[in-house]
């Protein structure tokens, strides 16, 4: 079952009777191919208008979807020979993270990204993409890899945030989190980080400390999801339509204020309606960012990274 | 019976007199919200707000904080002038960042600075949890990273006392990604040997202590301090586990292995001073 949001359903609709129309045509003697030219227009102007008007809350709903691609789609298409690693030599194993080396155009990278579920099973297994500590120190093992090895990182952002749990808690959420900010700012290899769903808090820029910053058109980074956000600010989660609005969390919002570099466009009506076309946008930026950082040498890039966030932030005098 | 002598319950609660009232000036007196007991408030504030009873660690101002640990008039306070504009057009927001103005004599949730204990110069950033409850905006991130610099460029050691509810809600995103920035100034700090003593206190969570508050060369925590990433409510709604008393306290932390020492607020001052000395070049004061 495909999953349809809610402002998708007039398009969903105007589709179905097409094909019931369709239908009828090719089983009757009536010639209905007029009305089907028409509706048919007026399907691709419906198309535009709806995705190319999209509000906060729908982009909300497509980063979510169902069927929207994870971090495991895109490497397949992206990157050849992944090989996954797993653990942080400390505790455990994430699968809310997945982590590995493989060819980028011939490059060896390190790739790492928040793994969802696709289905129920898989959530469980891979809780819902919200990793604990564990997933976090795996995710710095590798990077430290990547630069000893001196390999370009790419991280795939896609959390709704790091596990809220008393495990967590009692593990070191925040010191994992911390640890994996401040370490990053100080690898001498490149780091891409692009945000492929939510980019949910904490537990999303525990990945995304980097040169680069990309996002895809419909995809969000938060401080917090709409709904937390409406709860505390007024007390009501029913709100979260409202607080996306206000929140400024779209892809064009993060441009604006400076905190992303790159809006990557999706395909019409979103990314999970053809994965191959969403990667091959990926793929330009992607290699556009690696071109431009390898050749950096490491004191550059450094100091390039501190004055990037060093500016990021908004104030005035009194 | 013994019952009856100590559960005997008085009948009569005395009242002062209108009289006696008007002889107590108003705020003369404090009530310790842990033990119940009364105290001068005078009294009370010479303890830095350490219950003489009960050792209760209760609020202390960022300005109370830094009169009672650095040398007399050794401290120079930093970027004061700085004020978040509501970059995100938040409606409400400016008339609540002037009322906790007012209310605090603050611009901000956070008093940054240089100054010294026993000689030894620092750099010195207090949150008060008195502001917008110490969540971090654009002008908490942007102090702190400043401090961090100064620190740096001036080879002195950086001192921070954590107080945050977590994220300043009204910046949305750019209150993150002063984790970011906040992180990124520590680890050029760090690269060139700089001491990062970080002191956790009541409460600190969410996003500061994700960043900062958790990447001191020490961390340290006062009694009693409530520390964590997650909410406890949202990790009861989502975990549905029951939480032990102590979750989330300093002490729940440094059994946990996730702090170097919980310190009682009266012997901060000493263990900073022996701390930094020790960090001096060859080990001596300067």
């Amino acid at each position: 079952m495909k999953q349809v949001l809610d402002f998708e359903k007039p398009i969903v609709n105007l589709k179905e009777k097409i094909t019931e129309l369709k239908n009828l045509t090719e089983h009757s003697d009536i010639d209905l191919s007029e009305e089907i030219t028409t509706l048919e227009k007026r399907l691709a102007v419906l198309e535009d208008d709806i995705y190319g008007n999209l509000q906060p809350w729908d982009r909300v709903q497509m980063a979510r979807h169902q069927q929207r691609p994870t971090t495991l789609e895109y490497i397949e298409e992206l990157f050849t020979d992944f090989i996954e690693f797993h653990g942080d030599r400390r505790f455990g194993d994430d699968a809310a993270i997945v982590s590995g080396v493989a060819y980028y155009k011939g490059r060896p990278v390190t790739v790492i990204g928040h793994q969802r579920g696709r289905n129920t099973k898989e959530n469980l297994k891979r809780n819902f993409g919200m990793p604990h500590p564990e997933g976090y120190r795996k995710a710095l093992r590798h990077m430290k890899q990547a630069e000893k090895f001196n390999r370009p990182i790419i991280c795939f952002i896609d959390t709704k945030g790091a596990d809220p749990g008393k495990e967590s808690e009692e593990r070191g959420q925040s010191e994992a989190i911390a640890r994996n900010l401040m370490d990053m700012a100080g690898l001498t290899v490149p780091i891409i980080c692009i945000v492929i769903g939510e980019g949910g808090s904490g537990g999303a820029l525990a990945l995304g400390v980097g040169d680069k910053i990309h996002m895809l058109e419909n995809s969000t980074y938060s401080v917090i999801s709409p709904e937390g956000a409406a709860a505390i600010l007024w007390k009501d989660s029913g709100l979260a339509r409202k607080a996306a609005e206000s929140m400024q969390i779209t892809s064009y919002d993060l441009k604006k204020l400076g905190v992303i570099d790159t809006i990557i466009p999706e395909p019409k009506g979103g990314a999970h309606r053809d994965v191959k076309q969403q990667a091959i946008y990926i793929d330009q930026v992607l290699e556009q960012s690696i071109d431009n950082l390898v050749n950096k040498d490491s004191h550059t890039l450094l100091e390039n990274r501190w004055n990037k966030y060093k500016n990021i932030g908004d104030f005035g005098q009194i | 019976m013994l019952k009856d002598i100590f559960g005997k319950k008085r009948k009569y609660a005395s009242i002062p007199s209108e009289q006696a009232k008007k002889n107590i000036p108003e705020g003369l007196m404090i009530k310790c919200s842990h033990c119940h007991d009364i105290y001068y408030r005078k009294e009370l504030h010479k303890q830095l707000n350490v219950c003489p009873t009960c050792g209760y660690h209760h609020r202390l101002s960022a300005w109370d904080r830094i009169n009672g640990l650095v040398d007399e008039e050794s401290f120079v306070e930093w970027d004061q002038e700085l004020v978040s504009t509501n970059p995100l057009g938040f409606p409400d927001y400016l008339e609540k960042l002037e009322k906790d103005r007012q209310k605090t004599g603050l611009n901000e949730g956070v008093v940054t600075g240089k100054g010294s204990i026993d000689g030894l110069p620092m750099a010195l950033a207090v949150m008060d949890a008195g502001f917008r409850m110490g969540s971090m905006g654009s002008v908490i991130g942007e102090k702190i990273a400043r401090a961090i610099e100064r620190a740096r460029e001036q080879s002195i050691p950086f001192i921070i006392f954590t107080a945050s509810g977590g994220a300043r809600m009204q910046e949305g995103v750019l209150s993150l990604m002063q984790m970011s920035k906040t992180s990124v100034a520590l680890e050029r700090f760090s690269r060139e040997a700089g001491l990062f003593i970080s002191v956790m206190t009541h409460p600190t969570t969410g996003g500061v202590t994700a960043s900062f508050a958790s990447l001191g060369d020490y961390n340290f925590a006062e009694p009693g301090a409530l520390i964590g990433f997650a909410g406890r409510r949202i990790i009861e709604q989502t975990t549905r586990e029951k939480l032990p008393d102590d979750f989330q306290t300093a002490e729940f932390l440094l059994k946990h292995g996730q702090l170097d020492k919980v310190v009682h607020r009266h012997d901060l001052q000493q263990l900073l001073s022996t701390l930094i000395a020790m960090h001096q070049k060859g080990g001596q004061p300067s």
